[in-house]
């Protein structure tokens, strides 16, 4: 009986394993007819949009936007979580930061179908002046034109729903990296004559940020395979080419969004297309999860050494 | 440079339990004063005090008056952050910044508040700290070295020369050899002696003989049961504290742990 | 201020004292003003932070409590059509809960023994790299798990199957590492003298697992499968690929599509504004989006409700390990 189970717990170790190489094995037979398949015959069967003639020309517009979308998540969304995992680990008092920490989960907890209907209905069309603003400004540089759309479902209000969706986890794992800075380094520098922010940036900055760097590389892998809130706010019916214009609409489209948006009215060769899309997608976060994962565990080694 | 310190009716709070009662007592400048007691007895407590450290801790205060030549450390207009500058502070476990090297350590304090010190004053600087904390010939040739890769007594005394830098007027030592091995200890006891040629110096021991050897003065901090605020009973010169104390309970200590 | 009119003073009386006041009372001003803007930054996040949490909570209550209604909860989408004030959420409901209740039951067992293993077995390289890859797979993206899903089932069942239980195993992909993460926790919460008192007693090591182990931290697991439920019980992705979208109440797990909650908001939120004639009785051009606003309250109060409930479990039945 005892070997019976252990073997049972180590089959469910191993079945994990097999389970996330299965993933990619599936998705590549099931992707594999759009890979192998000529560019005429995607072009005839694939679904292919207008303007790509083949399975490059189809993803690479994707991911393109993909990766725009969640860098400009990323750029938004990191500084705010690390103010307000400094300001719980370090500013906020005891009773203040233990709430915060509550609201932050609560945060995490709202379905992302939710912040698409937001981000769409309540959102967009409040942001949109700002954008539009935006856009005008930066128009003033010679050489340079930035539409701006008004109904305000652009990249750039995606990605702010995007900033808001991966802010929890960036800020509870930054969060335990600075609460767990060495007393002794903060009382060094507190003992110089240092100030709150003059400690923090001795202190508590150095050391956590390898940490930050992980934290935020898990809310880039967040970012990349979201779904729902690209397909709400995001009026576009897809990618077709590379472009910076993040204030307008109908210009870029993500790979994840793509594909819950065509996948329902699919069939045969066009399927097998957006699937090849997925495999894409999947190896991007697992290469960006895995990196962040090795750094907070290399991170774990040091910090147990000490 | 040295300041003395006249401490007045010290009473130091974490929120509403009171920590150290009633504490008066004169720190004279370009002497080491040592404090010594049983653990818990607020000797630690007493000192952080002596730099507004602490009250860093939430919910921690103090009342009355410490008074660095005639001027309140706790009066109104008086800036804590000028005040740890002017008391300098070194910790019972070694602390050198872990990112920063040898000398950057060395400068961590002087860079707060000159940001634009030249190459050639820094490199004096340095230099001249770390001559003054015995550090000097061990490290000159490897200055550009993380802190953390030397020795734990050499990052004691990079934590000084850290802290004389900044040019303080009195130096706070929380136990700063019961970390270390007996040859780092007597490097530091060895150091303490010399600084106090410029710094008023207070230390916190647990160790007597420590105390008996540097020190001038001693002050016996004792606390009458848990729960119950420590206590100054008695400061006096060193050499009356350790032949012939004023108060039994005094004598009870030194004697007991000498035995 | 305060810095020159002490210099003020400290010129009236001259003395090493004043030299000294002035030292501990100047305060460098561009180093305090640094200080600040830091400050007012970190708080400055803070409720940037909060601004779209509580404009979302606000809408979806505000926006979604006019169709919150028995009515709403009760009835399905059969036979609705157009701007029909009618309708509601029951086949999605019931949809949500049955294929999260498949996903449970595919989840918990593998997930608990996984971390079991992890745990009470685990060593060297094997374990490691399943550590290692539990935490990579909390980040494949769902749309993926809704594809897998798809690609399994398509294999034996043809392309265009849909099926309530392929969104349970396609969620099943996205909860397994959840449960794997929060059981270790909670399994190493356990202290070690406990299996030491077990294994003393003769009891095999199974047994001390099953018995003092899984015992112990009965509460834990219960709150992590809680939480983990609420994690995906809010997915749309896999199952709007996996799952489809009906009008009608189905039950059956294996057979066609089925309705989830998740996906009623989107698809109602996609029909946008019902087109109504000028002058047409009951037609109400906003219905669609009316619906979709009570359903997000309702998944939004599902997920609270299991996030309260497995908080209390933990606070209220957890043993207090001394």
């Amino acid at each position: 009986m005892s070997r019976v189970f252990r073997w049972a717990a180590t089959a469910a170790g191993v079945l994990l394993l097999v389970v996330l190489a299965a993933v990619a094995v599936f998705l590549l037979i099931r992707g594999w007819a759009a890979i192998t398949a000529s560019d005429a015959t995607l072009q005839s069967e694939g679904n292919l949009p207008p303007g790509a003639h083949n399975l490059a020309g189809y993803i690479g517009p994707l991911i393109f936007g993909t990766l725009i979308a969640a860098a400009l998540a990323l750029v938004m969304a990191t500084p705010v979580a690390v103010g307000i995992a400094l300001f719980v680990s370090h500013y906020a008092p005891r009773r203040v930061a233990g709430a915060v920490g509550f609201v932050i989960d609560l945060l995490a907890a709202i379905p992302s179908v939710v912040f698409g209907l937001w981000g769409a209905q309540i959102l967009a069309p409040r942001i949109a002046p700002l954008w539009q603003w935006v856009a005008d400004v930066l128009s003033v540089i010679p050489g340079v034109t930035v539409r701006a759309t008004a109904t305000g479902r652009s990249m750039a209000t995606t990605a702010l729903v995007l900033a808001i969706m991966i802010l929890p986890i960036i800020t509870a794992v930054s969060r335990e990296v600075f609460k767990q800075t060495p007393h002794l380094h903060q009382e060094a520098a507190l003992a110089l004559g240092a100030t709150r922010w003059e400690v923090i940036r001795m202190a508590v900055l150095p050391f956590g940020r390898s940490g930050v760097v992980s934290a935020a590389m898990l809310g880039l892998g967040r970012a990349l395979g979201e779904t729902m809130a690209v397909l709400m706010v995001l009026s576009t019916s897809s990618g077709t080419g590379y472009s910076f214009q993040i204030f307008d609409s109908g210009v870029l489209q993500t790979i994840a969004a793509n594909i819950a948006a065509k996948f329902p009215d699919s069939s045969g060769l066009a399927v097998n297309t957006l699937i090849a899309t997925g495999l894409a997608l999947f190896v991007i976060t697992m290469a960006v999860n895995m990196l962040a994962r090795w750094i907070v565990s290399r991170r774990n080694e040091f910090s147990g050494a000490n | 440079m040295a300041q003395r310190i006249d401490v007045k009716d010290l009473n130091i709070y974490y929120g509403s339990f009171l920590a150290v009662s009633d504490v008066s007592m004169s720190i004279e400048p370009r002497s080491v004063t040592a404090l010594i007691g049983p653990s818990g007895c607020g000797k630690s407590t007493f000192l952080r005090s002596l730099n507004r450290m602490h009250e860093v801790i939430p919910g921690a205060r103090v009342e009355g008056t410490v008074a660095m030549d005639g001027v309140d450390l706790y009066g109104p207009a008086v800036d804590p952050v000028a005040v740890r500058r002017q008391v300098g502070m070194v910790f019972q476990r070694p602390n050198p910044f872990p990112t920063m090297s040898i000398a950057e350590n060395v400068l961590a304090g002087v860079r707060l508040n000159n940001k634009k010190i030249s190459k050639s004053d820094a490199a004096d600087l340095v230099e001249r700290s770390l001559v003054g904390a015995n550090l000097w010939k061990e490290v000159k040739d490897r200055l550009d070295r993380p802190g953390s890769s030397l020795s734990g007594g050499q990052q004691q005394r990079l934590c000084i020369a850290r802290a004389i830098a900044v040019t303080p007027q009195v130096l706070l030592m929380d136990e700063p050899a019961s970390a270390l091995d007996p040859i780092s200890t007597l490097a530091i006891e060895d150091l303490i002696s010399e600084l106090k040629a410029s710094y008023t110096i207070v230390i916190v021991t647990h160790n007597m003989q420590q105390a008996a050897r540097v020190s001038d003065r001693t002050g016996f901090f004792n606390i009458e049961g848990a729960g119950k605020p420590g206590r100054l009973v008695e400061i006096d010169d060193t050499a009356t504290i350790f032949s012939t104390p004023r108060q039994q309970q005094t004598e009870d200590y030194i004697s007991g742990r000498f035995g | 201020m305060s810095a020159t009119s002490a210099s003020a003073t400290a010129s009236t009386a001259p003395g090493p004292d004043n030299a000294l006041r002035e030292l501990l009372t100047s305060v460098d001003r561009g180093r305090q003003r640094k200080n600040r803007t830091m400050t007012g930054l970190v708080w400055a996040a803070f409720f940037l932070a909060m601004t779209p949490l509580f404009s979302l909570l606000w809408t979806v209550l505000s926006h979604g409590l006019a169709k919150f209604t028995p009515y709403f909860l009760l009835h399905s989408m059969r036979n609705v059509s157009g701007g029909m004030d009618a309708g509601g959420a029951y086949h999605a409901i019931a949809g949500t809960l049955l294929i999260t209740l498949g996903t449970t039951v595919i989840s918990v067992p593998i997930g608990l023994l996984a971390a079991i293993y992890l745990v009470e077995y685990g060593k060297g390289p094997l374990a490691r790299a399943v550590t290692f890859f539990v935490d990579v797979m909390t980040g494949i993206p769902s749309i993926v798990a809704g594809l897998f899903a798809f690609a399994v089932f398509a294999i034996f069942f043809g392309p265009g199957v849909r099926l309530g239980v392929m969104g349970s195993v396609a969620l099943a992909l996205l909860m397994i590492p959840v449960v794997v993460r929060s059981s270790e926790e909670m399994l190493r919460l356990v202290p070690n003298e406990l299996r030491e008192a077990a294994y003393a007693l003769g009891v095999p090591k199974w047994l001390t697992i099953v018995k003092v182990v899984l015992r112990t931290s009965v509460a834990g697991l219960t709150t992590s499968v809680l939480l983990a439920v609420a994690r995906v019980i809010g997915e749309t992705a896999p199952l709007l690929i996996a799952v489809g979208t009906t009008a009608s109440i189905n039950f059956n797990l294996f057979a066609g599509r089925m309705m989830t909650l998740p996906v009623f908001i989107y698809d109602q939120y996609h029909q946008g504004p019902a087109r109504c004639a000028r002058n047409a009785t009951n037609c109400l051009v906003s219905i669609n989006l009316d619906r979709a606003w009570a359903a997000a309250l309702t998944l939004l109060l599902i997920v609270v409700i299991l996030n309260l409930v497995g908080r209390l479990v933990t606070w209220l039945f957890a043993p207090k390990l001394r």
